[in-house]
């Protein structure tokens, strides 16, 4: 795996090694030396062209447990004033040696564009481009399922060499302007998992039919009839619900009402039934107080199996092919 | 001996596709048509042109030249030789330069740098609207009445959003003669637009510009030309929507004409899945399904032209990312090599109606074709020698970095395209010899 672009380039084989790496990695954290000498002597350069300390420190962190230098590369730029050019950026990281680039971008394909414009011969990451994918998410947030209702129900410690075939996922939000969205259904689809998008009309894609998924407009019937084992709310940007341009619904209290998860469609869901959020969370918008803090939300967890399936990526990107059985973790 | 009197016979050119003759350009004017290989060529230069299909000078209605104002992109001198390179005799210039070509200070300015260039007859283009801002009409009036004899106005770049100033300008344009070009995109539909919103900008997540965006205003300005009987041209449609619209308009009698660019008579959305910004474009790539419908279009005479769109731009504007990445394609070069591609070698059009929808109808609707300096004439005795000699079994590969252009921005760039031009004369005197530009005076021998 030369470059982490899109979950819609992984294989089935791929996908699983992954979360199975990272269940490695997610093991080594609980010992008490947690850095591991894997990429001692290795560059990081964290490329961020749009504002996400989150992300970042999850990156940086991986990077730095797996004992790789780490630089941070803030580019900020907006459409309007394009700043610091992504070219230019990237002739200064190969000139730097670079042996791999996690980039955050304001524009979908700027990852893509990195990896193949012949600028840097470093591998590249996407940390989430614009409104097109977020790789490393949809595979924490598959490690995440994949751990609550194949590990721990199914008894097989943490579903190690499992894929999600059978489970029911919905994804409720904001799915147009989402990557969060698009790397999920992507990656869990090639996962075997059913996936059901829930959003107002305005909020789903032109082209949508084509997506290996099911849509609907109704998030109470998807959770009387579809009956998911997980349910991933999306967060709703502000500059959505303004009028003009914005106005993708009437307002924020009609959106609460319609595609909200309080605590009364909570307590709906099947007894194992998990709730994820890529955070940050709006809470009274797209989530409650009670759903975001009850026992069925798994989001805290997802930041923390965020460091380890970004170490998974980091390793299997920079440590090579013959990496796969990783036993010297 | 000036270059004026260089007689040429063109030997075994095929006017039109037809039978081999040999054609004789002196005082600038077709002098004789006569069988092949009878020609009295003494005196004279002769062009060898075996195989080679004579076309009337190529008009292009709508071409960005980018002087004044975008030199790094465009000059006019490099823009119109590029143009004769491509077989054109005479390309209309549009206006959003900077300053905007909205007063007859600027138009008589561009007129007079493409006299000076000499490569190709230039005709600007008036903007409707002051400064292209869609607020209040310009000097209509005084661009027509200037040396550059204006006869096309358009704010092409955006659109005459605005449906009374639509209106007005429609019908103050009739007092002489003009036409207004719409650049149909409803502003409102395609705020932060970044391609076609169809399945692959979906999955690619580029912000959509949807068929409808373009599709609402053409139909409203078919209907308001009615209305107040003007004449309007609708710039590179691109949908099978848009399509229908002007077909219909036609079959009710409106005076309405069309262009469709070479791109998306060849190229759809699916390119913009390599996020390379050189196939960003306004209106956007669209399907194949609209591509079939623009060529079925062209092919049954709905859309009356074939116009470049011809738009260069630095490579700091195309080296981006996509978001950030200025919109167009250059095209004068590659134009006439993908409508036989897409046309001719596909058995839809022949080279008599090559000649009509990339000359005489051109050339007519921008009434450029009468008077001395007549533009889109057929190929006859007496007729202004305006022509274009292209050898159809040529094959190029197409090289931006090798172009005429000054900017290197061709979406066909690595596509090998039938078809090259071999000779361009205007007037009588060649701009283009053995595939190659001459400039004024280089072609005395
Ligand atoms: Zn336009
Ligand atoms: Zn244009």
């Amino acid at each position: 795996m030369k470059h982490l672009l899109s979950t819609a380039d992984l294989s089935k084989d791929e996908a699983v090694l992954l979360l199975d790496t990272a269940a490695q990695m997610a093991a080594t954290q609980s010992r008490e030396i947690k850095k591991l000498p894997t990429l001692r002597g290795r560059t990081v350069v964290n490329l961020f062209f749009e504002d996400s300390t989150r992300t970042r420190i999850s990156f940086e962190t991986a990077a730095k447990r797996l004992s790789a230098d780490v630089i941070n590369f803030s580019a900020k730029g907006s459409s309007v004033s394009k700043g610091e050019s992504l070219k230019d950026t990237a002739l200064t990281l190969h000139a730097m040696g670079a042996d791999a680039v996690v980039v955050r971008h304001w524009a979908s394909g700027a990852p893509y564009q990195l990896a193949h414009a012949g600028w840097l011969d470093a591998g590249v990451l996407n940390a989430g481009d614009g409104t097109h994918q977020h790789p490393t998410q949809a595979l924490l947030d598959a490690y995440t399922i994949r751990r609550h209702l194949v590990g721990l129900r199914g008894g097989a410690g943490e579903g190690v060499g499992a894929d999600l075939a059978g489970l029911k996922v919905a994804i409720v939000g904001d799915v147009l302007h989402s990557r969060v969205a698009r790397a999920n259904v992507a990656l869990l689809h090639t996962l075997g998992a059913e996936v059901t998008l829930v959003a107002p009309p305005t909020l789903v894609p032109v082209g949508v039919e084509t997506w290996p998924c099911a849509v609907s407009y109704h998030l109470d019937q998807t959770l009387a009839e579809f009956q998911p084992d997980a349910v991933m709310m999306l967060r709703v940007q502000r500059e959505r619900m303004s009028g003009g341009a914005g106005g993708f619904f009437p307002s924020p209290l009609e959106y609460t009402r319609y595609y909200g998860l309080d605590a009364r469609r909570l307590a709906r869901l099947a007894d194992h039934a998990i709730v994820l959020h890529p955070g940050p969370m709006n809470r009274g918008l797209e989530i409650s107080a009670e759903a975001a803090d009850s026992d069925r939300a798994v989001i805290v967890e997802q930041v923390a199996n965020g460091v380890a399936v970004r170490m998974a990526a980091l390793y299997l990107l920079m440590a090579g092919e013959d990496s796969a059985e990783g036993n010297d973790l | 001996m000036s270059q004026q009197s260089t007689t040429y016979v063109l030997r075994g050119a095929r006017p039109l596709g037809g039978e081999p003759a040999d054609v004789v350009l002196r005082d600038g004017v077709v002098a004789e048509i006569t069988a092949a290989g009878a020609a009295d060529t003494s005196g004279a230069e002769v062009v060898e042109a075996d195989g080679q299909v004579l076309l009337p000078g190529l008009v292009d209605l709508h071409t960005h030249l980018r002087e004044p104002g975008r030199e790094d992109a465009e000059t006019v001198a490099s823009g119109t030789r590029a143009a004769a390179a491509g077989g054109f005799t005479a390309v209309h210039a549009m206006a959003n330069t900077s300053p905007v070509a909205d007063t007859a200070g600027v138009v008589e300015q561009v007129h007079r740098l493409g006299q000076e260039a000499g490569w190709v007859d230039v005709h600007p283009v008036g903007a409707v609207t002051v400064g292209l801002d869609g607020e209040r009409l310009a000097e209509l009036g005084a661009m027509a009445d200037s040396a550059a004899h204006v006869r096309v106005f358009s704010d092409d770049g955006r659109c005459v959003a605005d449906p009374v100033l639509m209106r007005r300008a429609l019908e103050y344009v009739k007092a002489f003669d003009g036409v207004v070009a719409q650049h149909a995109q409803e502003p409102r539909l395609t705020e932060g637009a970044q391609m076609n919103e169809g399945v692959v900008s979906g999955e690619i997540g580029l912000t959509g510009w949807p068929a409808v965006a373009e599709e609402a205003i053409i139909a409203r300005d078919v209907l308001l030309a009615e209305h107040v009987g003007s004449r309007l041209h609708v710039c590179h449609l691109s949908t099978a929507g848009s399509v229908e619209i002007v077909r219909w308009a036609k079959s009710r009698g409106i005076d309405v004409t069309a262009e469709v660019t070479p791109h998306h008579l060849l190229l759809t959305d699916d390119l913009a899945r390599s996020y390379d910004p050189t196939f960003k474009v306004n209106p956007p790539l669209r399907t194949a399904a609209d591509v079939e419908a623009v060529r079925e279009g062209l092919a049954d005479g709905t859309i009356d032209i074939v116009a470049t769109d011809h738009a260069p731009h630095t490579r700091e504007d195309k080296d981006c990312e996509w978001g950030a990445a200025a919109f167009g394609m250059t095209g004068l070069e590659t134009a006439l090599s993908v409508v036989q591609e897409t046309m001719v070698d596909t058995g839809r059009l022949t080279w008599a109606d090559v000649a009509r929808v990339l000359s005489a109808a051109p050339a007519r609707i921008g009434r450029v074709d009468t008077g001395p300096a007549a533009q889109g004439r057929p190929v006859a005795v007496g007729e202004p020698a305006n022509l274009t000699l292209v050898d159809p079994a040529a094959r190029r590969t197409v090289d931006g970095a090798a172009q005429v252009t000054a900017s290197g921005n061709t979406p066909f760039r690595g596509r090998t395209l039938p078809g090259e031009v071999r000779a361009t004369f205007l007037r009588g005197r060649a701009t283009v010899l053995d595939g190659t530009p001459v400039a004024v005076g280089e072609a005395v021998r």
